[in-house]
């Protein structure tokens, strides 16, 4: 696995969110993220402060579980995930071939929800 | 009433959404301050709930010396948030409370970008309260329900009346609801899931036209 990938001109301007200005179109607050691998140390402070959180996790967490942990702007972990799943060191659980690929999102939440009542 | 399963927990450190989770999903509630976004979210979600806190920046009107930086302000937006599993633990479905004001349009297209729906709250003691999270909805094209959340003292109105003075769509649909309580903050989830679901297959129709 390559380390983050670094422009060293682009670093100290946007120390915060790795150089990147905008998050990716599928990192939204509640996309659920898992660590996969990398080196950590040569990231910037809050991007190892996010990969920290995963240290010993058991499961995921989603953007906003992370912005409520670090108390970061959801804006700007929108970001630090997206260079973190540029950089390899994040990335998204894989759906299990049993859902796919007609997997109706909304009518399970519907039976999900009618279930709990 | 029945009470959240998380509220006899202490544990505020980070609960990891479960390693099953391979799909999540959002919703959005809205309406005016203190109309029980907080309450419904604390009571159906399985997990404590979360806030999160954004600081908008806004050009503030009323800027008459054009030599000057125009002002800025600084608010800072909390926005709270639950979790429920489902699907034998296969889904998160992530619950948003953003308050309504229009002002806040910025977060808005953040939070809802993916959205299922949003269940907009409402009091009946001050139903224009909701109308600025309704006209947020219908500029950003978001299918949502209504819930009627019920306060003591609030005055009822007929059906009619409300659908009149909320300005909605006859398909829109309207209920009532008790946000402390879990199985009726359920109810008004399922009242909007079930509309979105209609909603979509009306929309297919349409486009298969
Ligand atoms: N009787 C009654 N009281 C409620 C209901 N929902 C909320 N409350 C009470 O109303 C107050 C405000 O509720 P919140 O859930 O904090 O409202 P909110 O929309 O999150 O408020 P802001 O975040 O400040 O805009 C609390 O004291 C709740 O206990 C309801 O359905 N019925
Ligand atoms: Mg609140």
């Amino acid at each position: 696995m390559s380390g983050p990938r670094r422009d060293p001109d682009m670093v100290r301007p946007y120390v915060r969110t790795q150089g990147r200005i905008r998050a990716r179109d599928d990192v939204r607050l509640e996309s659920v993220v898992i660590a996969a691998t990398g080196p950590t140390d040569t990231l910037p402070p809050d991007a190892r402060r996010v990969m920290r959180l995963f240290a010993g996790a058991d499961g995921g967490l989603a953007v906003a579980d992370i912005a409520a942990a670090l108390e970061l702007p959801p804006s700007t972990v929108r970001i630090l995930v997206s260079s973190l799943m540029d950089s390899g060191h994040l990335t998204s659980p894989v759906p299990a071939a049993e859902d796919q690929p007609d997997f109706d999102l909304l009518q399970e939440v519907l039976r999900g929800l009618r279930s709990m009542v | 009433m029945d009470s959240a399963p998380w509220s006899d927990r202490s544990d505020p450190s980070v609960t990891y959404v479960p390693a099953t989770v391979t799909r999540s999903a959002k919703i959005v509630v809205a309406g005016g301050f203190g109309v029980g976004k907080t309450t419904l979210i604390g009571s159906v979600s399985e997990v404590r709930p979360l806030r999160m806190e954004e600081p908008i920046t806004q050009a503030s009107a009323g800027v008459d010396d054009l030599r000057r930086a125009p002002y800025k302000t600084t608010t800072t937006v909390a926005m709270d948030f639950g979790r429920i599993h489902m699907a034998g633990g296969r889904i998160a479905l992530y619950l948003f409370g953003l308050p309504g004001q229009s002002r806040f349009q910025p977060l808005w297209e953040d939070l809802a970008e993916g959205a299922l729906g949003c269940l907009v709250l409402a009091d009946t003691r001050d139903l224009d309260a909701s109308h600025d999270a309704l006209g947020l909805l219908d500029g950003a094209r978001i299918p949502y329900a209504v819930a009627i959340n019920t306060f003591p003292g609030a005055p009822g109105y007929p059906e009619e009346e409300l659908r009149e003075a909320l300005a909605l769509d006859p398909g829109t649909p309207l209920t009532v609801c008790d946000a402390r309580d879990r199985t009726s903050s359920l109810h008004a989830l399922i009242t909007l899931t079930e509309y979105l679901s209609e909603h979509r297959s009306a929309a297919l129709m349409e486009s298969r036209r």
